[in-house]
């Protein structure tokens, strides 16, 4: 049997990506409140909610930039184990560095802004051991390509460019090692329709193409829908609804999920 | 029992100036420096009767190791005749009684602004660098907080993307002197605004080098037989100058260091930079009897 670009991404019934009973507190600001999220591999999952919702603090944990009060976060990947909040500084930044990409709404966050395009791709692979000037070259040219920029500007440093391009270097930065978890922080925010349109585009043929299991925040529903194969709905902290994308968007259960969907549709 | 028995006689200052809580602290912390080879290590960078930036940090490592045998030598970009030179060698030989000269190969200790001299140091000879800024990572990464967990984690990557950015915008590296390098495989230091050219004389050397910066009181060493390498792409080699052809207009020796002197005609000619080897190929061309000792390079190419 061959597999198809339509064929059902779920092949496994192990999750890639489990978060388990996660709080965070920030003084008496509880940002998080048991919040347990998974994602099966090759599966797009979506994390929608309204803003101060706690949507991008569980993608920062995800990226392990966070630690929580309470929760646990475990990888289904070869040479990884246990909760991954107990690992140490230095085994948290290898395996950000090889095996998670991310990709922020801020691309200053991302991005070394005065340095060239390649050269933010390649910085990627030199903290993998990538030592050969070459061999960096080209796969920092591939990866740009994959993300859609165009190589006449492969040298440009990204504070000369626009956040459509910005986005998409950042993207070729967070894909160049061929991670097995992508996060995507409100990637298409403060774009124009049309580039967002674009950006989204190539997302959705990475996501194909390479079956990279991506998790996507956004407090847009139409770039969640457009993406995401299962959905999370966030507020206050808390998950209100969490379920199959078609399920949320045809049936929503939750009052909240309703009045978004609604909202929006 | 008096006080007189119980107290010192007064004196104006103490043996090499420094005092003796001052030497026993900076020797502890060469002591760590050459323990973990290329690792900075924070001393209390005393005041001495110099200016910030011109050589503290040198001087008081000098003054710290200095003891009346030792034969002093002072040199400031290859020159033993410059002001500052001078003025440290006469500093030094004042407050330690010490013999001073400027033959590489009678020295003791060597004490150097951005030069290592062209003949070979021997196991007995220490070399002291004068370091106007021993942080590699501070071109890369500003914060010293930063960098120091950078450090700790041998995250060195951002230095090879330098090197990369340089290939980049100008087809070549394009660092000249403060060439970063990898010391015995684990911590990257800057081994002072020495030129590309003697990089290459730390690799393995037989005689310690200790580095010191008095402004940002910092010390860090190479010990003897030590690997010193500096950060290259695989497929980038490393590039000394192109200094293999010129001959010095003055004493006629070639394939050393030169210095450029540009000349009213637009052409250039050039003189070797180690003053005293210059001198000594003079007086030796002239007919003396002078001792020359083996050199790092031969021919203009290091000799392996």
């Amino acid at each position: 049997m061959t597999l198809t670009l339509d064929a059902p991404r779920i092949v496994t019934t192990h999750p890639l990506l489990q978060v388990r009973n996660v709080s965070k507190s920030y003084g008496s600001v509880k940002a998080l409140r048991d919040v347990s999220a998974l994602a099966y591999p090759g599966e797009v999952l979506g994390i929608v909610g309204e803003s101060g919702s706690g949507k991008s603090t569980l993608l920062r944990m995800m990226n392990l930039e966070e630690t929580p009060n309470t929760g646990s976060y475990t990888l289904d990947l070869p040479d990884v184990s246990g909760n991954l909040f107990d690992l140490d500084r230095f085994a948290r930044r290898m395996l950000c560095a090889t095996r998670i990409g991310i990709v922020y709404q801020n691309p200053h966050l991302g991005l070394l802004m005065k340095h060239s395009s390649s050269g933010n791709v390649a910085e990627r692979l030199l903290v993998a051991g990538e030592r050969s000037f070459a061999v960096l070259r080209a796969k920092a040219t591939a990866a740009l390509e994959a993300s859609e920029f165009p190589l006449d500007r492969l040298d440009a440093p990204p504070i000369e460019l626009s956040g459509g391009m910005q986005q998409r270097v950042q993207l070729a930065k967070a894909i160049a090692l061929e991670p097995a978890l992508l996060l995507l922080d409100e990637p298409t925010t403060g774009l124009d329709v049309s580039v967002q349109a674009l950006v989204l585009d190539t997302l959705k043929r990475l996501q194909q193409e390479r079956r990279i299991t991506m998790v996507i925040v956004s407090h847009d529903l139409g770039v969640i829908k457009t993406l995401a194969d299962r959905v999370m709905v966030m507020r206050g902290g808390a998950v209100v609804e969490a379920g199959l994308a078609d399920q949320i968007f045809q049936d929503p259960q939750h009052a909240y999920t309703q009045q978004l969907v609604h909202a929006k549709l | 029992m008096t006080l007189k028995t119980l107290t010192k006689p007064w004196e104006p200052m103490s043996y090499g100036f420094l005092d003796g809580s001052a030497k026993r602290e900076i020797r502890r912390k060469m002591i760590k420096a050459i323990a973990v080879p290329g690792c900075q290590m924070p001393y209390a960078s005393r005041e001495v009767p110099m200016a910030r930036g011109w050589g503290t940090g040198g001087l008081q490592v000098s003054l710290t190791l200095v003891n009346p045998s030792m034969r002093v030598k002072v040199i400031d970009q290859g020159a033993d005749d410059s002001v500052n030179a001078a003025s440290i060698r006469r500093f030094i030989a004042r407050v330690a009684g010490t013999p001073t000269t400027m033959d590489t190969l009678d020295a003791d200790l060597i004490q150097s602004r951005h030069r290592i001299p062209e003949e070979v140091l021997r196991e007995d000879q220490v070399l002291v660098l004068q370091v106007p800024n021993p942080e590699p990572l501070r071109p890369v990464q500003p914060n010293m907080s930063i960098a120091r967990q950078m450090h700790a984690d041998a995250d060195y990557g951002r230095m090879w993307l330098q090197l990369y950015e340089q290939i980049v915008r100008s087809g070549r590296v394009m660092q000249g002197a403060s060439y970063p390098s990898l010391v015995h495989g684990r911590h990257v230091m800057t081994p002072s605004p020495i030129p590309r050219w003697d990089v290459p004389k730390l690799h393995m050397a037989k005689h310690l080098t200790i580095l010191s910066a008095g402004r940002e009181k910092r010390i860090f060493a190479v010990p003897p037989f030590t690997r010193v390498e500096p950060l290259v792409f695989s497929d980038v080699p490393y590039r000394v100058e192109e200094h293999a052809e010129l001959t010095c207009h003055r004493s006629g020796t070639r394939g050393f260091f030169m210095n450029e002197i540009p000349q009213d005609n637009g052409t250039s000619t050039f003189e070797v930079s180690d003053s005293e080897w210059g001198v000594k190929s003079i007086r030796r061309r002239d007919g003396e009897d002078v001792a020359l000792g083996e050199t790092w390079y031969k021919n203009g190419k290091m000799s392996s």
